[in-house]
C-alpha cells in the first residue's frame, strides 16, 4: 500500500475491497465496539451535556460567521506574545513555508505532533522532497509511517492494525529509522509502547525543529492548544529550538474562557476520557521555556471554499474528535482506506469534497457513503448535522450548481453517471403530475404482475442484484381506498 | 495580492450571507448561551478534595495524602522508595520539602540539556491548581515548578497539592484561575496511548509513574 491518496478509486468500489478483508473487519469491530461503550459512559456523567453541546456548536457557529474579524485579532495576538504569523492559500503554499522556516535553522530533520492538518497538506513527502525529514511520533502515526501505510482513522491512523501486525512492523522496520525494536518483542500493548518510547526518545532528545497542529487557537489572547495523551506532543512542543504550527483558519475560539466548554467535550467524545493525560497551551513564546522561535501558518486549503456553502460550512464547526467515526456503521465495514481522504467516516464524508471540490470520482462518491442512519450526528459534540450536509451535496453531485472553488463562484455541472436517476425522476415527476396517466400505469401494473422479473433490466441489475424487489400489490392504494372508503367500509 | 489579503478577501466573500447588524460588539454574549453547569454536583470542600484523589487514582496516579508537618518525610520516602539518586528541583521550590531527602539535587537550568535531564531519576514540583472532576493537576511555570520539560523527560513525577485552597471542582473553575499567557501543562495520570486498538495503555512518553500528594491538615 502506498501512503498517497491520489488516483483513489470510487468509494463504493474501495469499500467493496474492504469489507472483504476478514482481517480488517475484525480489527475495526474491536476497535469501535470498545470506544463506543465507553464513550456513552463518559458522556453520561456530565448531565449538562446538552447544554455543552449547544454551547460548542454556537461557539463556533458565531467564530465561522465572524472568521475575518477573529483571524485578525488572532494574528495581533500572537505576533504581540512574540509568535510570527504566516498565511497560506493552499497545501503547496503550506509546505513551501514550512520547508523555508526548516532550511533556516540550518537542519535536516523535524519531530512531529500527529496533526490532521499537515497530513491534508502532504507535509511529510514535501519536506522529503526538500531533503528534509520528518519524524511522526505520535504512536499510531508512528505505526503508520513505519508501515509505509495510510492513516484510517482521525484520532488513531493506524486503527486498522491491530497489536500483532503493529509488533511485526515495529520488529522489521524501526532499525530503517533508528533505534530497533527490543529483541523478542512481543504483542502486548504496553511492550510495544515501550519499544516506541525507545525508538523516540533519542530523536525527541536531539530534535532542534518542532512541527505540530492545534486543536484550538484563543483569538483573544493568542493562545494555542495541543491536546494530547502520550507525552509526545509536550516533547515536540517543548524540548526543540524552534516550534512551527499549521493550524486550519476555522480553529479559532474567541476567548480563553470558550476552552471551558470544549476541554469538557472534546476528552470524553474522542478517547472516552474525563481528561486526556496532557494538554499544552503556549502563548507565543515564553523567555527561558520552550522554543525560542514560533511560528504560526494559517491554513485555508478549501476552508474558504467551504465556508461560503450555507449549509456545507457546519462541517468546519468540526473539533476532529472521531466520535462519528466510532458509531458509524459504514465506516466500521468499510475502514478508513476506502474513503480516499485523511478524514475518512462520516465527517471526512462531508468534509473532503467541500474542502477538495466534487471533480474527482472519489470525492463525488462521498457523500453516497452513508445510510443516512443519523448517529453520527447524534454524538458529534459540536451538533454537526451530518446526513444534511450528506443530502445537499448528493444534490449538489446530481444537479450542479454554483460552488466556490479556490475563492471563484464557478458553475458545477450535473454529474454525468446519475443521468438515469435524473431521468427516472423526471418521469415520477410527470406521473405524479398526471392522475390519469398515473391511475392507468398502476392498474397495468398490477394486472400484469405475474408476468413481472425479479431483477430489473439494463443500469437497474446492479441494484436488484442484492436486493428485493418490492412485490406489486393486486389492487392499487387508491383504487383500495375508494372502494372500501378508506378501510371504512370493512372490506379488506 | 498577498495571501493574508487573498484569504480574508475569500472569508469575507463567504460571508456575504451574513447580516450587517450582526456585526456589533455584542454578538459574541448574544450569540453564545452558557447554560451549562460550573461545576457537577453539590459537595463540601473535604468531598471535592476526596473526588480529586478518586479520580487521580482512576488514571493510575498515585495519591499521598499528609500533613505540612509530615510532607518533607512523605517527599523523602516516595524517592528513597523508588531508589531516586538525583531529583531535579525548580527554583522557588519551598526548601522544606526536600529537607529529609537523601537524593542529590539538580537545579532547573536554563542551560540543561534534554540528555542531562534524561539522566535525572526523579522530579518534585508543586502546582497551580488541580480539578476534581476530572483528576487533573495543572502547572503554570511559576517558580515552585519550573520549566515544562523538568516534569516531562524524567520518568518519576512528584506533584504536591495543596488541599484544599489549590483545588477546584470543574474544568470552567479552573481555567478562571489561570493566566493564558504562561505556558500550561494540563497533567490527567501518567503518559497513555489509545493507539493500540482503542484501548488505553499507561506509559509512553511522559513520566510513566506520577504520584501525588496532597497535603493539607
Amino acid at each position: 500500500m502506498s501512503g498517497t491518496f491520489v488516483g483513489m478509486p470510487a468509494f463504493p468500489k474501495a469499500a467493496h475491497e474492504a469489507v472483504h478483508d476478514t482481517t480488517l473487519r475484525g480489527n475495526l469491530r474491536h476497535a469501535t465496539h470498545t470506544i463506543r461503550g465507553k464513550r456513552a459512559k463518559a458522556v453520561a456523567e456530565m448531565s449538562d451535556w446538552a447544554e455543552l453541546r449547544e454551547a460548542g456548536k454556537r461557539i463556533k457557529d458565531h467564530t465561522l460567521r465572524h472568521l475575518d474579524r477573529y483571524l485578525l485579532q488572532l494574528e495581533e495576538s500572537v505576533t504581540a506574545a512574540g509568535g510570527t504569523v504566516h498565511w497560506a492559500a493552499d497545501a503547496d503554499e503550506a509546505n513551501e513555508i514550512v520547508a523555508h522556516l526548516v532550511k533556516m535553522t540550518g537542519e535536516s530533520e523535524v519531530v512531529k505532533v500527529k496533526s490532521m492538518a499537515t497530513q491534508e497538506i502532504g507535509l511529510n513527502e514535501a519536506l522529503e522532497a526538500e531533503g528534509i525529514r520528518a519524524y511522526e511520533t505520535d504512536l499510531a502515526e508512528l505505526i503508520v509511517q513505519l508501515g509505509k501505510d495510510r492513516p484510517s482513522h482521525i484520532l488513531v491512523p493506524a486503527i486498522h492494525r491491530n497489536r500483532g501486525e503493529i509488533r511485526d512492523i515495529f520488529s522489521k522496520e524501526m532499525s530503517e529509522w533508528g533505534r530497533p525494536a527490543p529483541e523478542g518483542l512481543t504483542d502486548t500493548p504496553a511492550e510495544l509502547a515501550e519499544a516506541a518510547r525507545l525508538h523516540l526518545r533519542e530523536k525527541f532528545l536531539r530534535a532542534k525543529v518542532g512541527i505540530s497542529g492545534a486543536n484550538f487557537m484563543v483569538a483573544e489572547t493568542g493562545t494555542l492548544v495541543v491536546v494530547e495523551s502520550e507525552g509526545n506532543g509536550r516533547m515536540c512542543l517543548t524540548l526543540p529550538e524552534t516550534l512551527i504550527s499549521v493550524v486550519g483558519i476555522e480553529k479559532i475560539v474567541p476567548t480563553w474562557q470558550d476552552l471551558e466548554v470544549f476541554l469538557q467535550t472534546l476528552p470524553r467524545s474522542s478517547t472516552a476520557e474525563r481528561m486526556n493525560p496532557y494538554t499544552s497551551t503556549w502563548t507565543g513564546t515564553t523567555d527561558e521555556d520552550g522554543p525560542r522561535s514560533f511560528h504560526l501558518v494559517l491554513l485555508d486549503n478549501g476552508r474558504t471554499d467551504t465556508l461560503a456553502d450555507e449549509v456545507g460550512r457546519q462541517a468546519l464547526r468540526c473539533i476532529r474528535c472521531s466520535a462519528c467515526l466510532n458509531v458509524c456503521p459504514v465506516y466500521e465495514r468499510a475502514g478508513g482506506h476506502a474513503y480516499g481522504s485523511v478524514y475518512p467516516g462520516p465527517i471526512g464524508a462531508i468534509l473532503s469534497p467541500q474542502l477538495r471540490g466534487v471533480s474527482s470520482e472519489i470525492d463525488a462518491s462521498l457523500p453516497y457513503a452513508s445510510s443516512l442512519c443519523g448517529a453520527c450526528y447524534e454524538v458529534c459534540p459540536v451538533a454537526i448535522d451530518i446526513p444534511e450536509v450528506l443530502v445537499h451535496l448528493r444534490e449538489r453531485v446530481v444537479e450542479g450548481g454554483q460552488v466556490t472553488t479556490n475563492g471563484n463562484k464557478v458553475v458545477l455541472k450535473p454529474a454525468k453517471g446519475h443521468a438515469a436517476e435524473r431521468a427516472a425522476m423526471r418521469a415520477a415527476r410527470w406521473a405524479f403530475s398526471h392522475p390519469g396517466a398515473l391511475r392507468t400505469g398502476q392498474r397495468l401494473a398490477s394486472r400484469t404482475r405475474r408476468l413481472h422479473p425479479r431483477t430489473l433490466p439494463g443500469p437497474g441489475k446492479a441494484w436488484s442484484g442484492t436486493r428485493d424487489l418490492p412485490p406489486v400489490p393486486a389492487e392499487p392504494f387508491r383504487d383500495w381506498w375508494q372502494r372500501t372508503q378508506g378501510g371504512k367500509g370493512g372490506a379488506k | 495580492m498577498s495571501s493574508r489579503e487573498r484569504i480574508l478577501g475569500r472569508v469575507r466573500r463567504a460571508l456575504a450571507d451574513v447580516p450587517a447588524t450582526e456585526r456589533d460588539g455584542t454578538a459574541y454574549e448574544r450569540a453564545v448561551p452558557r447554560g451549562y453547569l460550573r461545576e457537577h454536583g453539590e459537595r463540601s470542600v473535604a468531598e471535592t478534595v476526596e473526588l480529586l484523589a478518586e479520580n487521580l487514582a482512576d488514571y493510575r496516579a498515585i495519591v499521598h495524602r499528609c500533613t505540612p508537618a509530615d510532607l518533607a518525610a512523605t517527599i523523602a520516602g516516595m524517592l528513597a522508595a523508588r531508589g531516586a539518586k538525583t531529583v531535579l528541583v525548580p527554583p522557588g521550590l519551598e526548601s522544606e520539602w526536600l529537607a529529609a531527602a537523601d537524593a542529590e539535587r539538580i537545579a532547573d537550568r536554563a542551560e540543561s540539556t534534554p540528555d542531562e535531564l534524561d539522566r535525572v531519576d526523579s522530579v518534585v514540583t508543586a502546582c497551580a491548581v488541580a480539578v476534581a472532576e476530572t483528576g487533573t493537576i495543572v502547572l503554570d511555570g511559576s517558580p515552585d515548578q519550573g520549566r515544562r520539560r523538568i516534569t516531562l523527560v524524567p520518568d518519576h513525577h512528584i506533584c504536591v497539592v495543596r488541599v484544599p485552597e489549590q483545588v477546584v471542582s470543574s474544568v470552567p473553575q479552573a481555567l478562571e484561575r489561570l493566566d493564558p499567557a504562561r505556558p500550561l501543562t494540563w497533567i490527567s495520570g501518567p503518559s497513555a496511548t489509545s493507539d493500540i486498538e482503542l484501548d488505553r495503555v499507561e506509559g509512553v512518553h511522559g513520566p510513566r509513574t506520577l504520584e501525588v500528594v496532597l497535603v493539607g491538615d
